[in-house]
């Protein structure tokens, strides 16, 4: 009946395991207890869950990220304590735990903090600055949001009933197959990123589709927004890098499940293949994420510089060009495999060639500053935190991509701080100068400026102080994803990494301060002009946050930087001469639904409870067929009730002073606008 | 002025980093291959300096020049120059040509499975490897000994390990020394390393295995030609041979297994454990190991 869960499941084998278990379901019950005393479960439930509204997706996407950036970062903290202690000693963490840290801190990072940080980013901006109403397909949104949030239910769940993988986030086999991994940590993590998986290929076909089809008359490719560029490329690679992964994990559990042999070492299986899939997906996955960071930090450098962005069209061949050679270097991560040297040796050059357009990028966004208005608002401070540092990790990437130094430093903790190097000032940095810059856009006011340069420092600090001690480690000699070791030259630069890890925790606080001191301050920092920050890309056209349906009239786009130039022709904000009735997609409770049904499947797949499997897949099943064939999906917002929301706007906007813009062609030597010609 | 003091505290942990890296095996080589490697990555560290000092100069000139409090610098808000815009091209990709040629020579140069070749024209010293959980079982074929966690082998002579695992995936690591190959089951991998002095090192698994992973290492002595010999005799007289029933015992995961002597091995044991995996039909083995020959 219950398939492999007995009693056993519950996390008594350590004190540890329970305190994290307790808190999982002290969280939740207190989320719980909160709805129901304050009887918002109503509102969540109609105003929240089922929503296919893209900006609502996006907020509930960027709140599951942020919580699963606290669980993610937890498990750094107690990396980095482990390790500071463990010289020649087991620490506090036994072996088989901490394997597990490593696993789900890993896992987390990727898959359940980046991914859904980024898909919210998406649904945030990216209909609103092409100049649309909705994504191209919204219930598919609402599936992918939920299909994403079942995955990181299951990697939570695991903490409270049975354990995670511990054969970290790559899941190596043979080591994750089920003659080394009989339990169910390795289900889990196959469950959580099979399912959250599949989100993510509809997400990204999703967004191909709605930039390709949906952008507004006038917005040429050459005219679009550089964060919709990176929209674009980071969801091409998503649509086609995903299924690599469905598939490598789907044979894995082939194997599992039904004693296939892909990539066991008996009977005739081979570790490579799932290595090489793995990859096909993995090293796509970097840029995947990657881009959109680069994406927000191009629009945040041209709006507080004040300035076009340099070199517009060198930056958007330099994205594509990423997006395309990122699919042909993927051997990197293995080339200590024993390939031939002339294998290796193409894979190290044209993982080097990426480093081209990479470099352009950071040239441009220097240039972009150059010659303009710099203003520091806290975005600011975390572009040029990741100029600065980002640099740095580039340069480690380069020699890691050297094949000779790659035998040398490969699976040491050198390898650790290159890719945080890339990913935090990179990818995290970006998302979170893109939430700042965002967030009025979102939800109506600023967050406190002041603790977020305060965050900053932290991070920034923090960074330098966990992760170039990484470094030397690996010129030391570790390998990563030691519980433990003997060698006492070690144990300073660890103490140092774990001073920095706690630096970062108290930007993590100040984090959570700037959001909650915008809050208290709400009153002061609304915006009502909708364009907080004297922008120059559409999305600041709108109201803050948008009405539902966007734009009352969708907007003709004639250059770059749309919305700049409205302002300075003085054309902005003009009424229109009427409204129509605008049809927008209805709420559907079925992606909740559909998602936490496959939530259950893959619990029951864990714990080999088939029963209950095979009534959930039927569930989905049912969902899916229901869904397609409903006729009712649309509602309609009226003529009046547009005039009336909008005359609301107007009414805002006449209450506060125009930004100004200044005339660019007073200025000497001014030139077209890029891309203007096309 | 609170930057500044940013700045001077990481500094100062660069400069502490700076301090203790005297041990590093990897900037203190004890063989050729090492000391070709660490050279390769200093030497590309500089050429990208090219980029990575302008860059910051750039930052550092820029953002302070051109905050928008500072009226006497010049605004151009719609600044373009495609001769720069070139440059941003041409400079990466130069350098990138040249590290790129570096790593067409000393990929080829480096090759884990070429043979070392030594002024004297020494025959390379050949041992076979095979990892276990939790350890590392050393064959010597010559000498029809075998040693677990102790590799022992004589300096100045180039030394040719073949690899394989009966186990999960591991990766043969012994930084002083160079070069880290994977330990694949039904697979074999090669590494060529040589160690110009006598010496003691560090050997690992580099790849993570499971619970006994941490503590995975074992030593690596390089000793002059006399007390390899002498070595080999004790091993001799320890009075324990690797039988079939022995293997099977000690093949069971155990963790920080003490290092331990055979004094014979039963014949072709590397090969039987490389067959155990190999019964099944279509199995291409030269292909999945990407040997060339
Ligand atoms: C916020 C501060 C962070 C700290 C202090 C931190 C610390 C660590 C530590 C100690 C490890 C284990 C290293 C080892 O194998 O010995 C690790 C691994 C890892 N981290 Fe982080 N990390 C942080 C943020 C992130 C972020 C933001 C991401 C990704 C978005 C990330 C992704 C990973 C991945 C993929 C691994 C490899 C896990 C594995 O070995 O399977 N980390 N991190
Ligand atoms: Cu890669």
């Amino acid at each position: 009946m219950l398939g492999r869960l007995t009693i056993d499941a519950l996390p008594f084998y350590s004190w540890i395991a329970m305190g994290g278990a307790g808190v999982t379901v002290l969280g939740g019950v207190v989320i719980f207890v909160l709805l129901t005393w304050f009887k918002k479960w109503g509102y969540f439930w109609s105003e929240w869950l089922t929503s296919l509204d893209h900006k609502r997706i996006g907020v509930m996407y960027i709140a599951l990220a942020l919580l699963m950036l606290v669980r993610g970062f937890v498990d750094a903290l107690m990396m980095r304590s482990q390790q500071a202690f463990a010289y020649d000693s087991g620490g506090y963490l036994p072996a088989g735990h901490f394997d597990q840290v490593f696993s789900s801190h890993g896992t987390i990072m990727i898959f359940f903090m980046a991914m859904p940080f980024m898909t919210g980013l998406f649904n945030l901006i990216v209909p609103q600055q092409i100049g649309t109403r909705d994504v191209a397909f919204p219930f598919m949104n609402s599936l992918s949001l939920w299909f994403t949030s079942s995955g990181a239910g299951l990697v939570l769940v695991s903490l409270v009933i049975g354990k995670f993988s511990t054969a970290g986030w790559t899941g190596y086999p043979p080591y994750s197959g089920l003659e080394y991994s009989p339990g169910v940590g390795v289900d889990y993590w196959l469950w959580a990123v099979l399912i959250s998986g599949i989100g993510s290929t509809l997400t990204g076909i999703n967004f191909i589709v709605t930039i390709l089809k949906r952008r507004a008359p006038g917005m040429t490719l050459l005219r679009m927004p550089l964060f919709t560029w990176t929209v674009l490329v980071s969801s091409v690679l998503m649509a086609f890098a995903f299924p690599a992964l469905t598939v490598a994990t789907g044979l894995l559990a082939l194997d599992r499940y039904l004693d296939m042999h892909f990539f066991t070492n008996a009977d005739g299986g081979n570790m490579m293949n799932f290595i090489s899939l793995l990859w096909i997906w993995g090293h796509p996955e970097v840029y995947i994420l990657i881009l959109p960071a680069f994406g927000v930090f191009s629009e945040v450098v041209a709006t507080f510089s004040r300035k076009a962005l340099f070199g517009y069209k060198s930056l958007v061949f330099a994205t594509a060009a990423i997006g395309i050679l990122s699919f042909s270097v993927w051997l990197h991560h293995f080339f200590t495999m024993g390939a031939g040297a002339n294998v290796n040796a193409i894979f190290g050059i044209a993982t080097m060639i990426i480093g081209v357009p990479t470099g352009v990028k950071v040239f441009d966004w220097l240039f972009t500053m150059y010659r303009g208005r710099i203003t520091f608002d806290p975005t600011m401070y975390w572009t040029i935190g990741f100029i600065v540092t980002f640099v740095i990790g580039g340069v480690t990437g380069v020699l890691l991509a050297i094949p000779p130094v790659d035998y040398l430093m490969h699976n040491t903790t050198f390898l650790v701080a290159h890719f945080h190097n890339m990913i935090i000032p990179g990818v995290l940095f970006g998302y979170v100068a893109g939430l700042i810059y965002w967030f009025p856009k979102a939800i109506g006011f600023q967050l406190s400026a002041k603790w977020g340069i305060r965050a900053f420092w932290c991070w920034i600090i923090g960074f330098y102080l966990a992760f170039m001690p990484l470094y030397f480690l690996g010129l030391l000699g570790m390998p990563r994803r030691m519980e433990r070791y003997e060698i006492a030259a070690w144990q300073p630069y660890l103490i140092i990494a774990a001073i920095g890890a706690a630096v970062i925790l108290a930007g993590v606080v100040c984090m959570a301060m700037q959001l909650l001191v915008g809050i208290k301050e709400r009153e002061k920092t609304r915006d009502l002009s909708g364009d907080p920050f004297n922008g120059r890309t559409l999305e600041w056209l709108t109201s803050s946050p948008a009405a539902p349906y966007n734009f009352a009239v969708i907007p003709k786009v004639d250059s770059l930087d749309a919305f700049w130039k409205m302002k300075v022709d003085g054309t902005a904000y003009q009424r229109p001469s009427g409204y129509t009735d605008i049809v927008m997609p209805r709420n559907s409770s079925l992606g909740v639904i559909a998602g936490a049904f496959s939530f259950v499947l893959g619990f029951a797949m864990i714990w080999y409870i088939w029963w209950l499997a095979a009534l959930s897949l039927l569930v989905i099943g049912i969902v899916v067929v229901v869904r397609s064939s409903m006729e009712n999906t649309d509602y309609v917002i009226t003529a009046d009730e547009v005039a009336a929301i909008e005359e609301q706007r107007f009414n805002d906007l006449a209450r506060v002073p125009r930004h100004d813009t200044g005339d660019p062609a007073a200025s000497p030597q001014a030139a077209p606008a890029p891309g203007s010609a096309s | 002025m609170r930057s500044l003091h940013c700045i001077v505290l990481v500094g100062l942990a660069f400069v502490l980093a700076a301090c203790g890296l005297a041990e590093s095996p990897v900037l203190d080589p004890k063989g050729p291959v090492t000391e070709i490697e660490r050279n390769l990555m200093l030497e590309t560290l500089a050429i990208m300096m090219i980029v990575v000092i302008p860059v910051w100069l750039m930052a550092a000139w820029f953002i302070p020049r051109y905050r928008a409090t500072n009226k006497k610098a010049r605004y151009m808000p719609n600044w373009q120059s495609t001769g720069l815009d070139a440059v941003t091209w041409l400079v990466p990709a130069a350098i990138i040509v040249t590290v790129g040629t570096y790593v067409w020579i000393y990929t080829h140069k480096l090759d884990p499975y070429k043979t070392i070749e030594t002024e004297s024209g020494a025959e390379p010293f050949v041992v076979e490897v095979v990892a276990q959980d939790w350890k590392w079982l050393f064959l010597y074929p010559d000498q029809g000994v075998a040693s677990v966690n102790e590799l022992v082998f004589p300096s100045g002579v180039p030394l040719e390990l073949i690899i394989t695992s009966d186990t999960v995936m591991n990766s043969f690591y012994v930084p002083a020394l160079g070069s880290q190959i994977y330990a694949m089951a039904g697979m074999q991998t090669e590494l060529n390393l040589l160690a110009w002095e006598p010496g003691k090192f560090v050997g690992r698994n580099a790849q993570y295995s499971g619970k006994g992973f941490s503590q995975q290492y074992f030593d690596v002595i390089a000793a002059t030609q006399e007390d390899f010999d002498a070595w080999v005799e004790t091993v001799k007289q320890s009075g324990l041979t690797l039988d079939d029933a022995t293997y099977q015992e000690l093949a069971k995961p155990s963790t920080a297994h003490p290092i331990t002597h055979y004094a014979s091995y039963e014949a072709g044991l590397f090969d039987t454990i490389m067959m155990k995996y190999m019964h099944a039909p279509g199995h291409m083995h030269g292909a999945v190991t990407g040997v060339e020959e």
